[in-house]
């Protein structure tokens, strides 16, 4: 990717060209509703709202509240860590060891609260570090070595597999770790990573609060903070990045540690919800995570991207996977159905964005 | 496939913040219910041990990484192999050709016999007639029940999941069921396919099937949760796999239906589930017992020269139903992961 692209995200802050510029006549204006296709989270909030009246018409139970809210929960358990992971493609990497982090994070904070008797919080505290240690050893072996993020990251994957297995064996006994819920400290946890309320009626998770909370920071951090501009230089054109003096190693490092830090979030959230983890979960997730991201218009090659993209990339995931389930269709097609609507949405999207960047 | 040795520095890390976590239980961060000490003082099963020559025996399964199931057949295994001075290799892969491969390194390791899932027959025909050629007798266990015989395999231990269905939809019968939703964890897995066919074969009421995402908690809760809002008419879920059914649990109340859950297999969260009522009751086809009988079988044709079911009948081990009125019994054994 050539510096230029460094300059899309300024499309977000659309140029000055108010009303007192004049028009000399060499470039055509383009209308305010093609400057706003031309933004990359349009195509897939279009594709999104597609999919949304689509499965609105053909399945009825999903027009209720509560429906919604079971759509965002699945939405925001994605999204969570898609987050980071976009952040991180638009650095120009990708981690395909984020499936399994999570619940290498949660067996870390189960076993150590379980097999120790101590406060859940203890355990909480002791899979952060280690799930930070797990993004900071990626990030560090990438820049240590230069070799590509997807054989790091593969690596990575390939390792915590085991590790999460043989270690909780080692360890348990059991594939699967001890029920934690009559432990201290485990109530407080819950309240903070796996509780729900209702508002009006409606029972909403409070991983979806998160999502949103964590998606806020992650676009001001990108767009207004100078660590959001290293991003996207590094993400661009690593050399011409380091050039001009943007710490490159210190970027990469520190987005693999927040992948890290969405990681814990998640599997915090994945014990505290069901009490127990079994050691061979979480395969798969990687591909969903990056999946949302490229949906949501983070290209694979770094430098591009906005953070309210991939929430909508989280979103269509959610609602597709569970819109197949509310419109009633014959289960076995379920993972078909799946594919074809993903690379529908991101046609959509692609064209789209052709369509309003075409002069 | 050893599991347990891989090489990765990263093995250091949680033993870091076990160190440290073990520094904060002396500055008072220790928990004053559950966890590891309200669970010590539980005895191991040991039985006597055999005097007889030391043979090995290879355990070759269709395991998925990480699944209770097979972790029980395989403590199965370990107990028979500990008692009958047998050195025993365990290996898995859910990839049929891989399994096949493995069977051929215990082939040619020249092992005193090989125990063996059939959860495709097909792929593991050649390398079975391979062990045969070269003399080293052969069991079944787990599924193959259709296939055993044919390929010449000494015995078989295992439930036929068919009849565990049908014994199923026969229980919902009984509990009044008229709408029941079955639970598919893994899309295109033969095993968990025959079982929902089984339950249909039998159950009076209407029966939907749902595949969920085994390998993603949130996924599989609110996928059942969005079922269960769609049909409110469905009144028992049933699950193929006891974590699915301790998620489903969630999702029933979570979704406001009136369902309840019943599910094949056990494991020790599930007994609990059993016990508070959560869960109505569950099919145990003891995979303990179809590792132990595997490998002890292997032992007493060596020994012995007996067969189980004498080369014609296989050895069912299941189903059998765990509810309310006899989980007392059963939840000792499954508090130490053998049941």
């Amino acid at each position: 990717m050539s510096m230029t692209q460094q300059a899309e995200p300024a499309v977000t802050t659309p140029p000055v060209s108010g009303p007192g510029k004049e028009k000399d006549g060499r470039t055509q204006q383009r209308s305010l509703v093609l400057r706003l296709l031309a933004r990359p989270e349009v195509g897939v909030f279009l594709g999104a709202l597609a999919i949304l009246v689509f499965f609105l018409i053909m399945a009825p139970t999903l027009r209720q509240g509560s429906s919604m809210s079971t759509v965002l929960y699945q939405s925001s358990t994605i999204g969570i860590m898609v987050l980071p992971v976009a952040l991180l493609m638009i650095g120009g990497e990708f981690d395909l060891s984020s499936g399994v982090a999570p619940v290498a994070s949660a067996l870390t904070a189960s076993m150590t609260a379980f097999e120790l008797t101590l406060n859940v919080w203890v355990g909480v505290i002791a899979a952060l570090v280690v799930s930070l240690a797990i993004g900071f050893f990626n990030g560090w072996l990438l820049v240590r070595t230069g070799l590509p993020s997807f054989l790091v990251t593969l690596g990575t994957f390939m390792g915590l597999q085991g590790v999460n297995l043989a270690v909780t064996k080692l360890v348990t006994g059991n594939v699967a770790t001890d029920d934690i819920s009559d432990m201290d400290g485990f109530d407080q946890a819950k309240a903070v990573f796996a509780s729900s309320f209702d508002v009006g009626g409606v029972n909403v998770k409070i991983t979806v609060l998160w999502w949103l909370a964590f998606a806020a920071l992650a676009t001001w951090v990108l767009l207004r903070t100078k660590y959001g501009n290293w991003i996207f230089a590094v993400g661009g054109n690593k050399d011409s990045a380091r050039a001009v003096g943007v710490p490159v190693n210190f970027t990469k490092i520190s987005l693999f540690v927040l992948v890290g830090f969405g990681a814990w979030f998640v599997g915090m959230h994945n014990l505290f919800q069901y009490n127990t983890v079994q050691s061979g979960e979480g395969v798969g997730n990687e591909l969903i995570y990056i999946a949302a991201a490229v949906v949501g218009g983070c290209l694979l090659t770094g430098g591009y991207g906005t953070i309210i993209g991939p929430v909508f990339g989280a979103f269509m995931f959610g609602l597709v996977q569970l819109g197949i389930v509310y419109a009633t269709w014959n289960p076995d097609w379920f993972k078909t159905f799946l594919g074809v609507m993903l690379v529908g949405a991101t046609l959509v999207n692609l064209w789209v964005r052709k369509q309003a960047t075409r002069r | 496939m050893d599991r347990s040795s891989h090489p990765r520095s990263r093995r250091f890390a949680p033993v870091i913040a076990v160190a440290a976590a073990a520094a904060l239980t002396l500055a008072g961060c220790s928990s004053s219910s559950g966890g590891k000490k309200s669970e010590e003082g539980a005895a191991d099963a040991s039985a006597g041990k055999a005097t007889t020559p030391r043979m090995t025996v290879a355990l070759v399964t269709h395991q998925a990484p990480g699944d209770t199931f097979w972790d029980t057949v395989r403590k199965g295994a370990e107990a028979a192999a500990a008692k009958d001075n047998i050195k025993l290799i365990y290996s898995a892969d859910p990839n049929a050709g891989n399994q096949a491969n493995l069977v051929q390194t215990a082939i040619d390791q020249k092992v005193d016999g090989i125990a063996v899932t059939l959860a495709k027959p097909d792929a593991m025909k050649g390398v079975i007639g391979k062990a045969d050629k070269a003399g080293i007798p052969v069991v079944g266990l787990n599924s193959g029940l259709s296939d055993w015989k044919q390929f010449n395999m000494l015995e078989f231990f295992g439930q036929d999941e068919s009849v565990a269905g049908e014994a199923f939809g026969k229980k919902l019968n009984e509990v009044g069921a008229k709408h029941a939703l079955c639970v598919i964890q893994e899309q295109g897995n033969v095993g968990l396919t025959q079982r929902c066919d089984g339950v249909e074969k039998t159950f009076d009421g209407k029966l939907d099937v749902q595949n969920v995402n085994g390998a993603d908690k949130p996924s599989v809760k609110s996928t059942l949760t969005a079922k269960l809002k769609q049909d409110s008419s469905i009144d028992y879920v049933v699950t193929l796999g006891a974590p699915f059914a301790l998620t489903a649990v969630q999702s029933v109340s979570d979704a406001g239906s009136k369902a309840k859950v019943a599910t094949f297999d056990l494991n020790k969260e599930l007994i609990k589930a059993v016990k508070s009522g959560d869960i109505q009751f569950a099919v145990d086809q003891q995979p303990y017992l179809q590792g132990y009988l595997a490998v002890d079988g292997l032992w007493l044709y060596k020994n012995n020269g007996n067969y189980s079911g004498g080369g014609e009948q296989p050895v069912l081990t299941g189903p059998a139903f765990v509810d309310k009125s006899n989980v007392d019994k059963i939840a000792e054994f499954a508090a130490k992961g053998t049941r």
